[in-house]
């Protein structure tokens, strides 16, 4: 519309992010006390797979590497919380950032031979830290912290305080589901700040270019090694808060397809975009309830089917859809982006995400 | 006035006294209604354990009979049964739907054993039943501290100590050589056997060698068993371990007497690739009767499956014994529910749950369900059968471990 862009434009634009932010982070405190305690639950658990997913995006979505495997580093993530609660009495709270740091170690360390893998080679790598985490999550020497096969029974963490509102009051469940939102909100302010800066565009030209991206001086290898690290480290604290939720783990809760779930949930969601996490995380939470409800027989080629219709209708994600529905409603929004200030909108142009799809 | 006031105070008491033995009559929990009885499941309908999801569908189908025919005690059976992949993390999700939204009167027979674990406090804290879970594991009967969870089948620890009764009786002086599965599965069926040896395990009991489930033969194991000087071999292996050891102790030239855990007992995944001519005579325990067995083809029970298999469920194999399963627990719960009569409660439900004395007409002969207050596991006793080359033959006596 406008030829010029408007400075004063693109800051009404960040005002009307920041109430739709306060807004939906309102309904998000308010939704609890509106539902019964098996749907508290439950979108409790979206909001740990929206960090699982967050995780994986920032190594996939942005830095073109795909992992089969952050399955393997939401285990580890659970189960460093589940032992440190059981064997040595921690708080479930003090359990995340250990949970956090032993992934980002782990993941730094896989990040290594992902130097030298790219593209597909890298997945298969991968693939083989989904297999392997369950079966060595059985060793018997480990028994003793891991519970075996039998894995951990935990105790689900009662509230600190309670009220009422709404006239239902803050039970554990709810109190848990704060909890999570909370590290929710902290986990995606970390990454908005890492991604829409300088470490964001280095990541996303190593994805496009990475000749160019090494000719501009940005260190490949430190880069792509501490990308793993990071998105290993959001995957654990995902792994760690699913534990305390669900107050139990065992080998058989992290099989190779809570792998493909991520991944299916990064690209449902949206690659490199930040909030599409949430969007994946309740497409990975509900849709294969809705198949159960269809079909006994093949729940999960009902699952199947209706992965296949969504990517054929919206092929960049929901946020990509989102994007492109912004963008076709005010035509000179995507050449404001570009000219915008950082941090006054998502760091990713629209063309960007186009190439990340492919 | 006063005699008016009187007389109404006298209608009222009246009219509260009926109510009252109204409600003394019929007693109901969340689930249970005049008309309607809800049962929670949860069973494996996708992922890697997919194939036992036919057990849900028998059981579906069983209470599809039962509605058809009028019901139990004029209530039609709602059976709302959810897919949880195998996932212990889905199934604390499903059961929580049961109990919290779709407001079951109890969760019955939901497969797994870490599936179970995983819902086994929540499930006595809401003081809701977790009632004939699908697992042979041993800690599903312990009514002190989990009064609200009951096995169903044969569990593995008393399996082994039938295989041991059988030794004991036949060859006081065995020397036993053990190959087990690294984990509960295997230690229960040995803590079985040592338990049913009594003083006599730690001299009975001359090897007892381990295999990781991620190993990728047994080999070796079985050397050093032959080596032990063994001669009696009790196998507790899952299929694919079961088919080597077998076929290894013949390689080897190892001629014990041989005990096979009857998880491993299937006729075409084990013996025939084993080779039928080295299983001739090993021994194994059973408590059903096999769909594929012909010596039950004029069996009534048998017939009767046969029958409703056709009816109510004509797209499921009538070769695979999860049918049979499926059936048997139904009509297991059926019976509880009969005997609740109008007091529908879950504490009720527990309560007639453990004073079941019934047989199952796809049980072997002499084989019942059985529990009381004390005892939480419905079937116990077990026949022996000794492979011939082509079936298993059941001999000897019926044998009842727990002495009831």
């Amino acid at each position: 519309m406008s030829a010029a862009p408007d400075p004063s434009s693109a800051d009404r634009k960040s005002r009307l992010l920041w109430i739709g932010l306060v807004v939906v982070l309102v309904a998000a405190m308010v939704l609890p006390f509106l539902v019964k305690n098996y749907r508290v639950f439950q979108f409790n658990l979206v909001l740990v797979y929206a960090i699982a997913i967050l995780g994986l995006n920032i190594l996939t979505g942005f830095n073109g590497q795909i992992s089969l495997g952050h399955g393997a580093f939401y285990a580890i993530g659970a189960y460093a919380a589940a032992v440190l609660m059981d064997r040595f009495g921690m708080p479930y709270w003090a359990t995340l950032p250990f949970s956090g740091l032993l992934c980002f170690v782990l993941g730094f360390l896989m990040g290594f031979p992902a130097l030298r893998l790219a593209g597909h080679y890298l997945a298969v790598a991968t693939l083989a830290l989904a297999l392997a985490i369950p079966q060595l999550l059985k060793y018997k020497h480990l028994e003793n912290y891991t519970g075996g096969v039998q894995g951990i029974v935990l105790v689900k963490p009662d509230p600190p305080f309670t009220f009422r509102f709404l006239d239902q009051p803050l039970n554990a469940d709810r109190w848990l589901y704060f909890f999570t939102l909370a590290v929710t909100v902290v986990m995606f302010l970390l990454a908005w700040n890492l991604l829409r800066g300088r470490v964001g565009r280095a990541l996303i030209a190593i994805r496009d270019h990475p000749i160019a991206a090494a000719v501009m001086g940005i260190n490949l290898p430190a880069f792509k090694s501490l990308t793993f690290g990071v998105s290993a480290a959001f995957t654990g604290v995902a792994g760690a808060l699913g534990a305390v939720v669900i107050a139990f783990v065992s080998p058989d809760s992290f099989l190779l397809p809570l792998s493909i779930f991520l991944l299916v949930g990064v690209v449902v969601g949206g690659l490199a975009s930040i909030p599409g996490a949430f969007f994946g995380a309740i497409f990975i939470q509900f849709v294969p309830n809705i198949a159960d409800e269809m079909s006994k027989s093949a729940p999960q080629a009902i699952y199947g089917v209706l992965l296949i219709i969504l990517m054929y209708l919206l092929p960049t994600g929901v946020m990509g859809m989102v994007r492109k529905l912004w963008a076709r409603w005010q035509p000179g929004a995507a050449r404001l982006r570009v000219n915008a200030r950082p941090g006054t909108s998502v760091p990713v142009s629209p063309d960007l995400t186009k190439e990340s799809t492919t | 006035m006063k005699l008016k006031h009187f007389s109404l105070a006298v209608a009222g008491i009246a009219a509260a006294a009926i109510s009252l033995s109204a409600v003394a009559q019929k007693k109901y929990d969340t689930g249970a209604t005049d008309t309607e009885i809800k049962i929670g499941d949860t069973k494996p309908y996708s992922g890697p354990a997919s194939a036992y999801g036919t057990i849900g569908k028998a059981i579906a189908a069983y209470f599809d009979k039962i509605n058809a025919e009028g019901g139990i005690n004029g209530r039609k059976v709602k059976y709302i049964s959810l897919d949880d992949g195998y996932n212990p993390a889905k199934t604390v999700e499903q059961v929580r739907k049961l109990v919290e939204e779709d407001e079951v009167l109890f969760v019955f027979n939901p497969l797994g054993t870490p599936s179970n674990t995983a819902i086994h406090k929540y499930m006595n804290q809401k003081k809701v039943p977790q009632l004939f879970v699908a697992t042979g594991a041993t800690k599903w009967g312990d009514p002190k501290n989990f009064p609200w969870t009951m096995g169903w089948q044969p569990n593995y620890q008393t399996e082994g100590r039938i295989y041991a009764a059988h030794i004991l009786e036949t060859n006081p002086n065995a020397k036993i050589g053990v190959l087990y599965q690294n984990d509960d599965y295997g230690k229960d069926y040995l803590k079985g056997l040592e338990d049913g040896l009594g003083d006599k395990a730690k001299t009975m009991i001359v090897s007892k060698v381990s295999y990781e489930v991620t190993d990728p033969t047994v080999d070796s194991q079985m050397v050093t068993l032959k080596g032990s000087g063994a001669d009696t071999f009790f196998n507790v292996t899952t299929p694919k371990f079961a088919a080597q050891a077998i076929k290894k102790a013949a390689e080897i030239g190892w001629k014990p007497t041989q005990y096979l855990n009857n998880v491993s007992s299937s006729v075409g995944s084990v013996l025939t690739p084993a080779g039928l001519e080295n299983s001739v005579g090993i021994i194994t325990t059973q408590y059903g009767k096999d769909p594929t067995d012909p010596q039950w083809n004029n069996d009534k029970g048998m017939q009767d499956w046969r029958a409703w298999m056709a009816k109510y469920y004509p797209s499921g194999d009538v070769k695979d014994a999860s049918n049979v399963y499926g059936y048997s627990v139904a009509m297991t719960v059926v019976q509880v529910l009969k005997q609740c009569g109008d007091n529908l409660t879950r504490e009720n439900v527990m309560k007639q749950a453990a004073s079941l004395s019934m047989d199952l007409p796809l049980s072997l002969p002499g084989i019942n369900v059985k529990t009381s207050a004390n005892d939480f596991y419905p079937i116990e006793r077990e026949q022996l059968a000794r492979f011939d080359g082509k079936t298993w033959k059941l001999f000897g006596k019926v044998y009842n471990p727990s002495g009831d």
